[in-house]
């Protein structure tokens, strides 16, 4: 049987935007489109996205959706060494952390990822 | 009788931004009849620098760039009856205000009124004593740099209300900067939590200045952004019932769309249910955004809720040194030659000092302190690189010798290092909690200028 699916990162499907408080980062995820946002329900999960952090050692991660924006918010605690006071990282708060989560693989139907590649928003 | 739509534009995002964003929204403030102008200079550690400064000197511990900020602008703000709102003030709000009235003196205008917000400074020996216990610590209150609590908007909006031209504050909730002007403009009481709500995320899609405006967002390719070199800062246009759009200054680049609106009313929310200010607990969980117009959207459906019972408090304090040093390696086997430099401190230092490496080009800021991700190994095609070390020392001469090896890997070191760069600088650490309000003496003054 040939694939029905392809996997692409994150970016393909979505923008977003890192901050931080303490040692606590929040991640938005902003579906670029209706269909992106029912697949990242599916696959963007509060499991998954510990998993994809797992170097980083979250003490616990939260997902909440905002359905009305197609947007979710991760707040993700504990991952940032300390927070911009403490943390040797060059980015103390945590800011690139957001294309970090953009390299995250999601399963895609193929018709869809024809139509995600190379679109400018 | 309803009160006409409020203008607020907001020309920078933290101490540090752009300062000549400020000329186009004051044009678009003339332009549309009046507002406020607000600036937002305060990230969380940039208060206890502050506070360095007016140790070293009682009349500096504001924001540097203060007169880069206001002096272009000052006239004719106070020609056109825009107010300015700032917590500019940092560690000294005072002297900030007695710097604008220098300012205008050298103009030649006519003497501001400034009022000046003060209780947000915790640092007398008896409350840093209760914030201590408080937090259950027993760090030496001699390290310790600042403590502040958030106040809201209320002293703003009475300061307004009494007749401002000028606001200075110190530590406040950085939405409150809008919502202050918005309860003096409308009369709001300060238990309607809906349109507190409104016009705290008002605030809060200001606050980072063009982050809403198409700062902060740019991948070329993929989500391009016009006029990067002249971005537009932000307004928002509030009505009487606390509905508000978001717009960009007049003639600048940027946008503002569903997309940059969306990014920057998330950016730092944890629940969006509920988004703690000194003021109110703003809720976005229903928010729509609407493109009403080209770089214009409205945002609806924002609410809000009894604020929270506590003030958060920031404590900074002295914790020791932190020394970075970087070399560089490019041409073949660069990425090696970096990895052996860094093995090499590693094992001439890592027992005397808590040591990072990053090997720049290759992997840095995805990977954490401990060096979890880099022990995986990266493959990344890397034929230039910098090797970074970074270590910390309560004691400086240790922390210092971060420097002394990387600089030595110029005779010691693997093949064909160069560019050496180090550092050291204080550093300070963050406590936070929460305490009572009857903790604070919150008030606004009328600053007393000194006429020459």
């Amino acid at each position: 049987m040939s694939r029905t699916t392809i996997e692409l990162p994150l970016h393909l499907l979505a923008h977003s935007r890192a901050g931080d408080k303490g040692n606590t980062s929040n991640i938005s995820v902003i579906a670029w489109d209706t269909e992106c946002f029912q697949l990242l329900l599916e696959q963007l999960t509060e499991a998954s996205v510990a998993a994809w952090f797992g170097h980083r050692h979250p003490t616990k991660v939260t997902r909440y959706v905002l359905p009305k924006i197609e947007s979710m918010n991760f707040v993700l605690e504990g991952i940032l060494d300390g927070g911009v006071n403490d943390a040797l990282n060059l980015d103390t708060h945590g800011k690139g952390l957001s294309f970090w989560l953009l390299e995250m693989p999601i399963e895609v139907p193929l018709q869809l990822a024809d139509r995600l590649s190379n679109q400018i928003y | 009788m309803t009160a006409k739509n409020l203008f607020v534009g907001c020309a920078t995002g933290f101490s540090g931004d752009r300062t000549d964003g400020t000329a186009p929204v004051v044009d678009t403030l003339i332009a549309l009849g009046g507002g406020v102008l607000t600036f937002e200079t305060l990230a969380e550690r940039t208060l206890a620098l502050a506070q360095i400064e007016k140790r070293k000197n009682p009349l500096h511990g504001y924001e540097p760039l203060l007169d880069d900020l206001v002096s272009p602008v000052l006239r004719r703000c106070l020609d056109h009856s825009i107010k300015i709102v700032s917590n500019f003030g940092a560690a000294n709000p005072q002297a900030a205000a007695q710097r604008i009235y220098a300012l205008a003196r050298a103009q030649g205008l006519r003497r501001p009124r400034i009022a000046v917000v003060h209780g947000d400074d915790l640092t007398q020996p008896e409350q840093l004593q209760s914030l201590l216990k408080r937090l259950g610590s027993n760090i030496d209150p001699a390290r310790i740099v600042s403590a502040n609590a958030y106040l809201g908007a209320q002293q703003i909006s009475e300061a307004l209300q009494d007749g401002a031209d000028i606001v200075v504050t110190g530590r406040v909730s950085d939405p409150s900067l809008t919502l202050g002007p918005a309860l003096a403009h409308f009369g709001w009481s300060m238990d309607d939590w809906h349109k507190l709500g409104c016009g705290t995320m008002a605030g809060h899609m200001l606050e980072c200045g063009t982050q809403v405006s198409g700062g902060y967002f740019c991948v070329p390719g993929q989500k391009p952004v016009e006029g990067m070199d002249r971005i537009g800062f932000p307004i928002a246009e509030i009505d009487s019932q606390g509905n508000f759009s978001v717009f960009k200054a007049a003639n600048t680049g940027g946008r503002v769309d569903l997309r940059t609106a969306k990014e920057q009313l998330l950016y730092e929310v944890h629940n969006p249910a509920s988004y703690l200010t000194p003021d109110v607990t703003a809720d976005i969980t229903n928010a729509t955004i609407t493109e009403t117009a080209a770089n214009r959207v409205r945002i609806d459906g924002v609410t809000g809720h009894e604020r929270p019972a506590e003030l958060k408090v920031n404590v900074c304090y002295d914790n020791g040194w932190l020394c970075e040093a970087e070399i560089s390696y490019a041409g073949f086997k660069a990425k090696e030659r970096a990895m052996l430099a860094g093995d090499t401190i590693c094992k001439r230092i890592g027992h005397l000092i808590d040591l990072r490496i990053d090997i720049i080009g290759a992997l840095s800021i995805f990977g954490d302190d401990a060096g979890e991700l880099a022990a995986k190994g990266f493959n990344a095609p890397a034929n230039d690189v910098r090797l970074r070390v970074a270590g910390v020392h309560m004691q400086k001469e240790t922390a210092e010798k971060v420097s002394r090896e990387v600089l030595s890997l110029y005779c010691c070191g693997p093949a064909g290092g160069g560019g050496v760069r180090s550092s050291i600088k204080p550093r300070l650490d963050t406590l936070s909690c929460t305490i009572p309000r009857d903790f604070v003496d919150a008030g606004w003054t009328i600053a007393q200028g000194q006429r020459t």
